[in-house]
C-alpha cells in the first residue's frame, strides 16, 4: 500500500478514536470543564501532561533543530525537561493545594488584587495564542505533505476535531484524549528510532546507539564531527554559541516551562498534593522517552542526509528528494553546473537548502523504511499538535469565561451560565487559533521563544514568591511583573523586530541573545518584588494564613475533627 | 498539627528542595554547560562526557530528582501525619 493510503486510515482510526473519548466524557460541570473534575490518577496525569506539553515544535522540529545545531541544541534539551524539576520542587504541590481551578486565580487570590489578576489574564492569553498559532501550522504541514490536502484544509479539519473534544469535554475530554495521544506520538516517535538505530548501529536502544559505531568500526559521533569539519561547518559535538549564552537561554526555557499556564493547570486536576508531586515525576518521565530520543534522532538523521546527498548526482538522488522538493522545504540550485549536490557551510557555493522541519518527517522515507512507518510519524505528528492546542485553547477559554467574566465582570453568573461562556470562548479560540494557522505571522518562531521569556519573566518568579515569601505583597509582585513583562517586550521587540532603534547581535546586552533574556527579567522581576513588597505594607492576616495554608499538604483544621 | 511542627515541616521541605536543586544545578548547568569542554576531554563509549550530559545525562538525573522528592516528601508527610 502507498504512504497515502496507510496514511489516512492511520489519521482515521486515531481521530475516530479522539472523537469516542470525546463523546464518552463530557463535562457536566465547571469543575468537569476546568480541571477534570478534580480526579485524575497521577498516571493519567502524567500521560496527559506529556501529550499537552510535548508540542508539534518537540516532535516535528526539535530532533531537527538539534541535528543542524549540534551541541547547542541541548539548550533544548535541558531546557525544556529542566523545567520539570522546579514545577516539581516549587510549584505543583503548593498550587494543588490552593485547589481553585486556574493560574490567575492563585495570582489573584495571593496577592488580594484585580490589578494583579487582570496581568497575568493578559499574560495567560498572550502567550497561550503565540503558542496555538504554531500547533495549527504543525497540522497543516502534516496534513499537506502527507495527505497532499491543501494546507489550509489540513488545518480546518484539525480545528474541526479540537473543537469537538474541547468544547464537548472540556479539560475532561481533554484529559483522556491527551491519555490516547501520548501512547500515539510516542509509539509514532519510537518506531523509526529503533529501526534506523538497528540499521546504522546494531543497537535496539537510541540512547546509546548514536554513541556507537557504524559497519565500519567508526564511532558515529566522530565520523559526524569530522564531515562537519569537512564541510566547513562548526563542530557537531561543540557548537558555536557563547557559554554564557547556553546558560541563559537554558536558565529561561526552564524557567519559562515551569511558569506556562497550560502546564501548571494540568496539575489541578489531580485528587491531592502528593499525587501532584507524583504526576510530575511520571510526566517528565513520558517527556524523557522523547527527549533522550530526539538528539539520537538528529545524529542519524545528519548522517544519513550527508551521506545520501553530498557531491551525489542530482538525477540519481532517491524518491523522497522529489517529493520534499515539491513542498519547497528542500531547494537545489546547481551553482557550479556540475548536476551533483553541494552541500557546504560557505553560503556561497551551498547548493542544498534544507529546513529543519523535515528532518523528523522524512527520516523514516530516507532510511527507507516501510510505508507504514512513514505514515505513522503523520499521525503522531497531529497527535502532538492537537494535544497540545487542546490544553492551550482550555487555558484560553478559561482566562475569558472564568478569571474575566465570573472573576471580575460578573461574580452573580451562574454555574450553567459559565459553563456556555466557557463553551463559546473556546468556539471563538479555535477560530483565532486556525485564522493564525492558515495565514502564520512571520514572527510566529520568534514569538514562540517570546513565549518562554514572557513566563520566565512575569508567572514564576509571582508564583514561586507567593509561595516562598509571605512577606511578598500586592504592590511587590504587581510592578515586578510589569517590569519584567515589559522589560522582556522591549528587548525583544528591539532586536527581533527592530523597533526602539533595533540592533544586531553586536548590541546585545553582555551578549545576551533574545532567547535567554527571558533569565535577566526574570531576576529583575524578582527584585522589583522583594524590594518594594519590603516597602510597603505587609499583606494581611488571610493572606498569609493562606500561604501557611498551602505549604502544609493536608488541611491542618482537620486534624482535630476525629 | 502544632505551629512548631508545622515550621519543622517547612524546614525540613526546605533542606530536600536545596539539596536537589543543588544536583539538578550540577548536572546540567555545571556538568553540561560551565564545565563541559573540561569533560569532554573524557571519552565514554563514543560519547565525549560533556556532550553526553547535555544532551542524555541531565535528563536521565532530572527524572531521578522528582522521584527521590515524591519518596522523601511522601516520607516526611506520613511522619508528620499530614498525608491526604
Amino acid at each position: 500500500m502507498s504512504i497515502q493510503v496507510w496514511t489516512w486510515i492511520l489519521v482515521g482510526i486515531t481521530f475516530s478514536l479522539y472523537i469516542g473519548i470525546a463523546i464518552w466524557s463530557r463535562a457536566a460541570s465547571t469543575k468537569d470543564f476546568y480541571v477534570a473534575g478534580g480526579g485524575v490518577s497521577p498516571l493519567a496525569n502524567g500521560l496527559a501532561t506529556a501529550a499537552d506539553w510535548m508540542s508539534a515544535a518537540s516532535f516535528i522540529s526539535m530532533a531537527g533543530i538539534i541535528s543542524f545545531m549540534g551541541y547547542d541544541g541541548s539548550v533544548y534539551l535541558m531546557g525544556w525537561t529542566g523545567g520539570y524539576v522546579l514545577l516539581a520542587l516549587l510549584l505543583a504541590p503548593y498550587l494543588r493545594k490552593f485547589g481553585k481551578f486556574t493560574v490567575t486565580d492563585f495570582i489573584g487570590d495571593r496577592y488580594y488584587s484585580n490589578t494583579a489578576r487582570s496581568v497575568a489574564v493578559f499574560c495567560a492569553l498572550l502567550i497561550s495564542f503565540t503558542y496555538v498559532a504554531g500547533q495549527m501550522r504543525g497540522v497543516g504541514l502534516v496534513f499537506s505533505r502527507f495527505l497532499e490536502v491543501n494546507i489550509n484544509t489540513g488545518v480546518v479539519i484539525g480545528m474541526i476535531i479540537v473543537l469537538f473534544y474541547a468544547v464537548l469535554g472540556g479539560m475532561k475530554g481533554i484529559t483522556y484524549t491527551q491519555v490516547a495521544q501520548y501512547c500515539v506520538l510516542i509509539f509514532a516517535f519510537m518506531v523509526p528510532a529503533i529501526f534506523i538505530s538497528i540499521q546504522m548501529t546494531g543497537n535496539v536502544f537510541p540512547q546509546v546507539g548514536f554513541g556507537g559505531m557504524d559497519e565500519n568500526g567508526v564511532y558515529l559521533l566522530e565520523k559526524l564531527d569530522k564531515l562537519h569539519t569537512e564541510l566547513g561547518f562548526a563542530e557537531y559535538t561543540s557548537g558555536s554559541k557563547t557559554k554564557l549564552d547556553v546558560f541563559f537561554i537554558t536558565v529561561s526555557l526552564m524557567v519559562g516551562t515551569a511558569g506556562l499556564p497550560h502546564v501548571i493547570v494540568r496539575f489541578f486536576t489531580v485528587k491531592k498534593v502528593s499525587d501532584a508531586r507524583k504526576s510530575a515525576g511520571w510526566a517528565l518521565l513520558f517527556i524523557a522517552i522523547l527527549y533522550t530520543t530526539a538528539p539520537a534522532i538528529a545524529v542519524f538523521s545528519r548522517v544519513n542526509l550527508i551521506e545520501t546527498v553530498q557531491n551525489k548526482e542530482y538525477k540519481q538522488l532517491p524518491e523522497w528528494f522529489a517529493n520534499w522538493e515539491r513542498t519547497g522545504l528542500i531547494t537545489f540550485t546547481d551553482k557550479n553546473a556540475d548536476g551533483k549536490v553541494q552541500y557546504l557551510a560557505n553560503a556561497k557555493k551551498n547548493e542544498l537548502k534544507v529546513d529543519r522541519d523535515i528532518m523528523v518527517l522524512a527520516n523514516p522515507e530516507i532510511a527507507k523504511l516501510p510505508n507504514w512507518v512513514v505514515a505513522l510519524v503523520a499521525a503522531g505528528g497531529l497527535a502532538a499538535a492537537l494535544s497540545t492546542a487542546a490544553g492551550l485553547l482550555l487555558v484560553i477559554s478559561a482566562s475569558v469565561s472564568h478569571d474575566l467574566i465570573k472573576k471580575m465582570i460578573n461574580p452573580n453568573i451562574s454555574e450553567k451560565g459559565e459553563l456556555i461562556a466557557a463553551r463559546v470562548s473556546s468556539v471563538v479560540a479555535v477560530c483565532i487559533a486556525g485564522y493564525f494557522g492558515i495565514n502564520p505571522p512571520d514572527f510566529v518562531a520568534a514569538t514562540v521563544a517570546l513565549a518562554f521569556g514572557l513566563a520566565a519573566a512575569s508567572f514564576f518568579p509571582a508564583i514561586v514568591l507567593g509561595i516562598f515569601s509571605k512577606r511578598t505583597n500586592k504592590e511587590g509582585v504587581v510592578s515586578g511583573m510589569l517590569v519584567g513583562i515589559l522589560l522582556m517586550l522591549f528587548y525583544m521587540t528591539k532586536f527581533k523586530f527592530g523597533w526602539f532603534g533595533g540592533g544586531t547581535k553586536e548590541d546585545w546586552w553582555l551578549g545576551i541573545s533574545p532567547e535567554g533574556f527571558g533569565t535577566v527579567a526574570m531576576l529583575v522581576n524578582m527584585v522589583i518584588s522583594l524590594v518594594v513588597s519590603r516597602l510597603t505594607v505587609a499583606p494581611p492576616e488571610e493572606v498569609q494564613e493562606l500561604v501557611e495554608n498551602i505549604r502544609i499538604p493536608s488541611n491542618a483544621g482537620n486534624a482535630h475533627q476525629h | 498539627m502544632l505551629e512548631q511542627d508545622k515550621k519543622r515541616y517547612w524546614k525540613q521541605n526546605l533542606k530536600y528542595v536545596g539539596v536537589l536543586l543543588s544536583i539538578w544545578f550540577l548536572v546540567s548547568f555545571v556538568f553540561g554547560i560551565l564545565l563541559v569542554d573540561e569533560l569532554n576531554t573524557i571519552q565514554i563509549g563514543g560519547f565525549k562526557l560533556g556532550f553526553w550530559f547535555a544532551q542524555q545525562g541531565a535528563i536521565y538525573v532530572f527524572v531521578i530528582i522528582i522521584f527521590v522528592y515524591v519518596y522523601l516528601m511522601n516520607k516526611l508527610d506520613k511522619k508528620f501525619h499530614c498525608n491526604e
